[in-house]
């Protein structure tokens, strides 16, 4: 089937709902086929990751931004430029170490979790939306800003708010003509 | 136009006269490799501090244009020294390679891109900007 050329974005548009159920059946299905929440975590991240280093370029042609010029820029471009085009959500953005290389993304409103209300007894260590954390760092790895990103908080589990920790590691070395997978 | 994403380029061939670009398999496979080496050093020869390397490369038959994205990914456009509108091409190129190459789940990442609708959509920027440029009298 050939599509007419043109960005996809002017052709059709797909109902979010769909997007946030496709996203629960996911995890259901990675929970029926892993029984340690680690596992589980571990392949959410993992897909994001894959999903992340191709994001990027996404991100990069279409908001036609500047290059950060620290990790403090970089957090709030994530938080006010990336999540709000891609999950037309804020997060606030603090930054939590001296070092200045240690942020947090507060989430007062996470649409992936809309028909979720808790998790289940025996889930107690799921991270529901890992996905998110790897293509935080599937995306900043391919701008050479390797950082772990990992849920901090998360309201599913009770917690007040949902938090996302990322924590720049030390700058790649240049690599202007070479690309991480 | 031909793409070859070779170690992170994308070359397109923008030339009215086919006789002024490397005709065979080999001539364009020398002009890649050559044109690595030249990125490769381009930035560190700068004079300007903190350079991104070479962005244009102009001949008397033809100009060399390149644009490098915050990934390391470099397109590079041949064109008649006189046609307009390559930095939009360019920047339209970014978006056709992260629309029809990087979403297609079947494409693994650095290699050659052969999927129908990235050459497709390419042909036709190609096509609107030949049609914009320039390409005095006659054309």
């Amino acid at each position: 089937m050939s599509r007419p050329p043109g960005r996809k974005q002017e052709n059709h548009k797909i109902s979010g709902e769909l997007f946030v159920l496709t996203y629960g059946a996911l995890v259901a299905q990675l929970c029926k086929d892993y029984e340690k929440d680690e596992d589980v975590n571990t392949c959410l991240d993992r897909m994001g990751y894959g999903i992340g280093v191709r994001l990027i370029d996404d991100f990069l042609a279409r908001s036609a931004v500047k290059k950060c010029r620290s990790y403090s820029e970089t957090a709030d471009m994530i938080a006010q430029v990336a999540f709000k085009m891609y999950l037309g959500v804020t997060p606030t953005v603090s930054c939590s170490s001296a070092a200045r290389n240690e942020f947090s993304l507060i989430l007062d409103k996470n649409p992936l979790v809309d028909f979720v209300e808790e998790l289940p007894a025996e889930r107690a260590s799921l991270c529901y939306c890992n996905l998110l954390c790897g293509v935080i760092r599937g995306a900043l790895e391919m701008v050479h800003l390797p950082a772990e990103v990992t849920f901090l908080q998360d309201r599913l589990k009770g917690d007040a708010v949902t938090e996302i920790g990322i924590t720049f590691l030390r700058k790649a070395e240049d690599r202007k003509h070479r690309r991480n997978k | 136009p031909f793409c070859y994403p070779d170690f992170n380029a994308v070359t397109c061939n923008l030339l009215p006269d086919e006789a002024a670009a490397p005709q065979r398999y080999d001539g364009r496979r020398a002009l890649r490799a050559s044109l690595r080496r030249l990125f490769a050093i381009g930035s560190q020869l700068s004079p300007e501090v903190g350079s991104s390397g070479i962005e244009m490369l102009e001949t008397d038959t033809f100009k060399l244009h390149c644009f490098q994205t915050l990934t390391g990914i470099k397109f590079v456009v041949l064109a008649d020294p006189r046609q307009a509108g390559i930095d939009s091409l360019l920047r339209k190129i970014y978006e056709i390679y992260s629309d029809f190459a990087l979403k297609n789940p079947f494409y693994s990442l650095e290699m050659p891109i052969r999927c129908e609708l990235f050459d497709q959509n390419l042909k036709l920027a190609l096509e609107v900007a030949e049609k914009a440029g320039p390409f005095g009298p006659g054309s």
